[in-house]
C-alpha cells in the first residue's frame, strides 16, 4: 500500500522531538498497530479498499518453525563435498508421453506478461534455462521472448483465456490449469488500466488503458467431473504428449488434491497463502486461504491415500525463500517447489538502491508492494518503457540462476546432513517442529517430544 | 486403430475418410485428424455423445459428425469446417480461432466460449453462457440463448434469431450482440444501441454466412455502456 498521510517531521522543532518513542513510555496497541491505523486512514481518505501485490504479510506458522534432525549415531550422513546428492525431478510422467525432466526441484511460478515487463519475463526464462528448470506463463498469454528464452515453459490455462491459442498450447512443455492461487483462493484478478499498454491490450483482446478483469471461474467447465473432461480435451489437442498440471490455492488441499488427481492431473500445484499476487485486495490476501505449511501434509495425505504419491507429482509454492525451505517442503512430501516473490527479489525487486524512488512513491525498499500501479522503480512490475529498461534481462537472468543454484545447494547441504543421496529421499521423519502450531500443521513432532497435536 | 473406410454412398476417393467410433477411439480420431492434409473430407459415425471430438484441427479439412457430440466438440478449432448433425454438449468450439463450426441441433452451455475468431453456427438453441468471454468469434444462433450469454464478451459478434435469457451481455466489453426476439434482462453495463446502416450490413453478412434468411431490420443491437471500464468505488452497487 501507499501511505496517505506522511509523518510531519516539521511539526515539532528538532530539539523538542523525542529521540526514542519508547523512552516516553508510550504504549502501541497490538490491536491498532501503526499499519492498522494507516490502513484505516487510507480507507477513510480514499473510499477504496487497498489493492496490492505480494502475498500474506501477516506472520503465520511457516518453515521457520521446523528443524531438521541431522544424522548422528543412528543415521549416516553423506560427505558434504564428496558424495553425490541428486536434485533432478521428473514432472508429469503419469499420462503424458513427454514429461519434464528438470535439474533442480526449484521451478519458477506463473507470472504474467502484463503484470511483469517483457524484460522481466525474459530474465525469468533465461535464469530458469541456465539452471535447467521451468518457468511459467501467466494471465496474458505466451510471449515470444519467454518462449524463446525458456527451455522448459509451462503454459497456464486460466479462466480469462487471454491470449490462449492452440499453437502456443502445442509449443508448451506443460499445461497448468489454474483454479486458484494462494494469495486469493476463490478470486479472479484485476490489472489496472495504467498497465494495459498497446501490446498487453492486444494480447488480451481489450481496449488500451482500461481495467482488465480476470474471471474467477472457468468459462466452460464447473466442478471436478467437468474438469476431467476438460483435461481430456487438452490431452486430445496435444496428442497426450504434454503434462497437465492443476494449480490450486490452498484452502481445502486434501479434497482439492484428491479431486484434481481423480480428474486426471499429472501434477498438482498447491500454493499457500504466502504466495504472491500482482494485484489483489489486501483483505483477500490476508484473510483467505491457509499457510503453505498447513497445506502440504493435507495434499500429501490425499496422494498417499490414492496410492499416487510420487506418481502424481506435488509442487508446493508460497513463501519459499531458502534451500532450507526447499528441503522442508520436500521432506513433507513435495516433489518440487515454485518461487515467485523470491524470484522477483532475485531480479532486483525491492532493491535498496532505489530507496529514494520507493520513498517518493510513499513506500520503502523492503516494503514496496504496489505492483498494480505499474511504477515499479526496479522495472519489473511495470509496462513503462523507461522503467522496464532498467532491468537488463541477461544480468537479471544471471542473478536468478545464481539464486536458484544457492537454493539447490543449500537443500543438498541439509539432505546430505540427513544422509540422503537425493532430495526426494528427505522425509517427515527428518523433521521436528519448534511450536505446537507448526507441529499440528506439519504433522511432525514437537522438538524433544514424540507429540504431534491431533495425531498422537 | 482407426479403420479408414470409404463413406457409404460416396464415391471412394483418396480425400474421403470415414471413422466409426463404435469401434475406434476418440484418441485415434483426433490423432488422425491432426495428421490430415488440406482438402480432405472426414465423416465420423456413431459419435454417441463422446467428448472432445475433432478438437485442435489445424488443417483445411471438412469433418462431419453424424449424430450427437459431447463436451468440447471442435474445441480450439483453427482451420476447415466441422459439422455436427445432431446436438452438441458443453463448450462447443471453445476457444475457436478461425474456420467454421456448424451444429444442426442444439448446443449446451458455453458454446463458443472464449472464441478468438471464426464462425460458429447453431441452427437450434444454445444454453447458458453462449459466447462467454468471446474474443473475436462470430456466433449465429437460429433459436434462443440461455442466461448470462456474452458474459465479459470482449470482441466479436453474437447474432440471436430467437430470444435471449437473463443478464445478457453482463460486464461486456467491445463485442456486439444482435437479438431478433426478446431479451429477458440485460446484465451490468449492457445497453441497447441504435442499428445504423453498418450494423444492418454486419447482421446481413453474418446471416448469409450462416445460411439464414432472417431480415436484418428485425434485430436490435446491444453492447457496452463502457461505464465499468475503470474501477471506481462508485460502481460498487453495479455488480
Amino acid at each position: 500500500m501507499t501511505i496517505t498521510s506522511l509523518p510531519q517531521d516539521t511539526v515539532l522543532p528538532a530539539q523538542e522531538r523525542p529521540r526514542n518513542i519508547a523512552e516516553l513510555g508510550l504504549r502501541e496497541s497490538a490491536t491498532f498497530d501503526r499499519a492498522t491505523i494507516a490502513d484505516i486512514q487510507r480507507a477513510a481518505a480514499t473510499g477504496v479498499y487497498d489493492i496490492r501485490g505480494w502475498g500474506a504479510k501477516r506472520k503465520v506458522p511457516h518453515f521457520d518453525d521446523l528443524l531438521f534432525l541431522g544424522a548422528s549415531m543412528s543415521r549416516y550422513p553423506l560427505e558434504g563435498y564428496r558424495e553425490k546428492c541428486d536434485t533432478d525431478v521428473v514432472l508429469g510422467d503419469r499420462h503424458a508421453s513427454r514429461p519434464l525432466h528438470l535439474q533442480t526441484p526449484v521451478t519458477i511460478a506463473g507470472m504474467s506478461f502484463g503484470a511483469l515487463s517483457a524484460n522481466a519475463k525474459e530474465a525469468l526464462g533465461r535464469g530458469a534455462s541456465e539452471v535447467g528448470t521451468s518457468t511459467t506463463t501467466g494471465d496474458g498469454g505466451m510471449t515470444p521472448e519467454e518462449r524463446g528464452q525458456s527451455k522448459h515453459l509451462v503454459y497456464q490455462y486460466l479462466p480469462s483465456r487471454y491470449g490462449m491459442n492452440p499453437d502456443d498450447l502445442r509449443k508448451a512443455d506443460a499445461i497448468e490449469i489454474v483454479l486458484g492461487q494462494g494469495a486469493k483462493p476463490g478470486g479472479g484478478g484485476m490489472l489496472l488500466g495504467q498497465k494495459i499498454t498497446e501490446r498487453v491490450a492486444g494480447m488480451r483482446t481489450l481496449p488500451v488503458g482500461i481495467d482488465q478483469r480476470s474471471a474467477s471461474r472457468h468459462p466452460d467447465w464447473t466442478g471436478p467431473d467437468d474438469l476431467e473432461i476438460k483435461i481430456g480435451e487438452l490431452r486430445e489437442i496435444t496428442d497426450w504428449k504434454t503434462p497437465i498440471y492443476v494449480k490450486i490455492g490452498a484452502a481445502r488441499p486434501y479434497y482439492d488434491t484428491a479431486l484434481a488427481v481423480k480428474a486426471g492431473a499429472d501434477v498438482v500445484v498447491v500454493d499457500g497463502m504466502q504466495g504472491g499476487t500482482a494485484a489483489t485486495q489486501q483483505v483477500f490476501i490476508e484473510n483467505v486461504g491457509i499457510p503453505t505449511l498447513a497445506a502440504i501434509p493435507q495434499a500429501v495425505q490425499a496422494l498417499q491415500e490414492l496410492g499416487l504419491h510420487r506418481k502424481v507429482q506435488l509442487i508446493v509454492s508460497g513463501g519459499i525463500r531458502t534451500g532450507a525451505d526447499v528441503a522442508k517442503a520436500m521432506a513433507l512430501g513435495a516433489d518440487a517447489v515454485a518461487i515467485g516473490t523470491a524470484a522477483l527479489i532475485a531480479l532486483g525487486d525491492n532493491d535498496p538502491r532505489y530507496a529514494a524512488e520507493y520513498a517518493a512513491l510513499g513506500s520503502a525498499a523492503g516494503y514496496y508492494d504496489d505492483f498494480q500501479d505499474g511504477r515499479d522503480p526496479a522495472g519489473i512490475t511495470t509496462q513503462d518503457p523507461e522503467l522496464s529498461s532498467r532491468l537488463d534481462p541477461i544480468a537479471g537472468g544471471r542473478r536468478l540462476a545464481n539464486y536458484v543454484r544457492v537454493l539447490t545447494m543449500e537443500a543438498q547441504t541439509i539432505a546430505r546432513a540427513c544422509g540422503k543421496s537425493h532430495l526426494h529421499n528427505l522425509e517427515p521423519e527428518d523433521l521436528v517442529a519448534l511450536t505446537i502450531e507448526a507441529s499440528a500443521m506439519a504433522r511432525v513432532p514437537l522438538a524433544g517430544t514424540s507429540w504431534i497435536p491431533g495425531a498422537t | 486403430m482407426v479403420t479408414l473406410t470409404a463413406p457409404e454412398n460416396l464415391e471412394t476417393t483418396l480425400d474421403s475418410f470415414s471413422v466409426d467410433l463404435a469401434g475406434g477411439t476418440v484418441r485415434e480420431l483426433n490423432h488422425a485428424l491432426h495428421d490430415a492434409a488440406d482438402g480432405q473430407a472426414w465423416t465420423v459415425t456413431n459419435p454417441e455423445g463422446k467428448h472432445s471430438l475433432a478438437v485442435g484441427i489445424n488443417a483445411d479439412v471438412s469433418v462431419t459428425i453424424n449424430g450427437h457430440a459431447g463436451y468440447y466438440a471442435a474445441g480450439m478449432h483453427q482451420k476447415g469446417e466441422v459439422t455436427v448433425t445432431g446436438n452438441a454438449g458443453v463448450g462447443l468450439a471453445e476457444n475457436i480461432m478461425s474456420g467454421k463450426v456448424h451444429v444442426h441441433g442444439d448446443a449446451s452451455q458455453s458454446a463458443a466460449a472464449t472464441g478468438h475468431g471464426g464462425l460458429v453456427v447453431i441452427d437450434g438453441n444454445a444454453g447458458a453462457r453462449c459466447g462467454i468471454s468471446m474474443k473475436g468469434v462470430d456466433i449465429v444462433v437460429g433459436g434462443n440463448i440461455g442466461h448470462m450469454s456474452a458474459f465479459m464478451a470482449q470482441a466479436g459478434r453474437l447474432v440471436v434469431c430467437g430470444d435471449a435469457g437473463d443478464a445478457l451481455g453482463d460486464s461486456i466489453y467491445e463485442a456486439r450482440i444482435y437479438v431478433k426476439g426478446t431479451v429477458a434482462s440485460l446484465g451490468a453495463d449492457c445497453i441497447e444501441k441504435p442499428m445504423e446502416s453498418e450494423h444492418l450490413e454486419e447482421v446481413a453478412g453474418l446471416l448469409t454466412a450462416a445460411g439464414r434468411a432472417d431480415n436484418p431490420a428485425d434485430f436490435t443491437r446491444y453492447g457496452s455502456a463502457r461505464s465499468l471500464y475503470h474501477f471506481s468505488v462508485h460502481n460498487s452497487t453495479s455488480y
